[in-house]
């Protein structure tokens, strides 16, 4: 659902920097993307397809790295990752601290293109 | 053929629904107007919510309310007969609100005259969180019948929201839920959020709700 506007934000993006550095066409896009995102690659890749249709960028794969959740605990920095499939509050593995804060899991970028 | 070559891009996918979130916040802290995004899946309860919030708090506050829906006036329609200010954004099959579409009916409120405005965003519990709406902050509902799983159906949207209003708890008794279980799910995802239990049939909580909006709306005004 929401895939159609994000996949319109990517090749809006992607043609920007295309068009910047006078590239005849793109070859593939990487993303990154958090855990907690709930887009489902597939439909990015689709959408995209039809959204570049005619442009420098059709035909271009689309790399998504998925980002694991990590956080910090509060009481010693100690940084770790999470399953957030699990039950219960999440415990440092170092000082048995629960107070967290979120260090990555919502990154939503675009890292690079590669073009010729 | 040329070679081929990388270009760094390093851009947020979101970055210009985000860059305009950001100037709608700093228009309404200008105006001394807290504006809340409530979320929710169909049925948890943001238009019962709504309409309390403003039967509580439309004595010492003016308010005003944004309805986001697919396609229909219902809800605007039950708001304004409470006399409050309601727009209707119809999104047309948009599962969600960006920051643009509210800036469209903020345009048709008088900012200088409010001092809160609630945006009741299209029901859903996976596209709106994706969406900075220029929101203040982001409160979400879950409703008791929906079950104690869902943080971990639906991750991002409880990592973006300030407030998780549980709902329907007279239904507990009926349910399986498991409300301390729901609760270490949610902190497991975002240790800040603030949890509260309301029930908009019996009342039970709403006053903890409308202490907090009033915190938040007392605070904006102070600045």
């Amino acid at each position: 659902m929401h895939e159609l506007p994000i996949t319109e934000s990517i090749l809006n993006i992607v043609l920007k920097h295309a068009k910047a550095n006078n590239v005849n066409k793109v070859l593939s896009v990487s993303l990154k993307i958090g855990e907690l995102s709930d887009l489902v690659n597939e439909w990015v890749q689709r959408y995209f397809d039809y959204l570049s249709k005619d442009t420098i960028a059709e035909g271009a794969r689309l790399n998504i790295e998925r980002t694991p959740v990590v956080v910090q605990c509060k009481e010693c920095d100690h940084s770790f990752q999470v399953n957030i499939k699990k039950n219960g509050k999440p415990r440092c593995p170092e000082c048995g601290g629960d107070e967290v804060t979120l260090v990555s899991g919502r990154e939503f970028y675009i890292n690079s293109i590669e073009v010729i | 053929m040329g070679e081929i070559k990388l270009i760094e891009v390093k851009e947020e996918i979101l970055s210009d629904n985000k860059n305009f979130a950001d100037d709608l916040r700093k228009i309404l802290y200008k105006n001394k107007v807290f504006m809340l995004n409530l979320m929710a899946s169909p049925g948890g309860g943001k238009t019962s919510l709504i309409l309390h919030t403003i039967r509580r708090l439309k004595g010492e506050f003016k308010i005003g309310v944004i309805e986001g829906d697919i396609d229909s006036m219902v809800d605007s329609e039950k708001v304004i007969k409470e006399g409050i200010p309601a727009v209707q954004l119809r999104t047309g099959g948009f599962c969600h609100l960006d920051a643009p579409m509210v800036n469209e009916a903020l345009k048709e409120m008088d900012l200088e005259e409010l001092d809160l405005v609630i945006i009741e965003n299209v029901g859903n519990l996976v596209c709106p969180a994706e969406f900075d709406t220029g929101a203040v902050k982001n409160a979400m509902i879950l409703s008791v019948p929906e079950g104690d799983d869902k943080p971990l159906k639906y991750p991002l949207m409880f990592t973006v929201c300030d407030v998780l209003v549980v709902n329907k708890i007279d239904f507990l008794g009926y349910t399986e839920f498991d409300m301390v279980a729901m609760k270490e799910r949610a902190h497991r995802l975002n240790p800040e959020i603030k949890i509260l239990e309301v029930s908009c049939k019996t009342g039970d909580g709403i006053e903890a709700w409308a202490r907090w909006l009033k915190e938040e709306i007392d605070a904006i005004g102070r600045q």
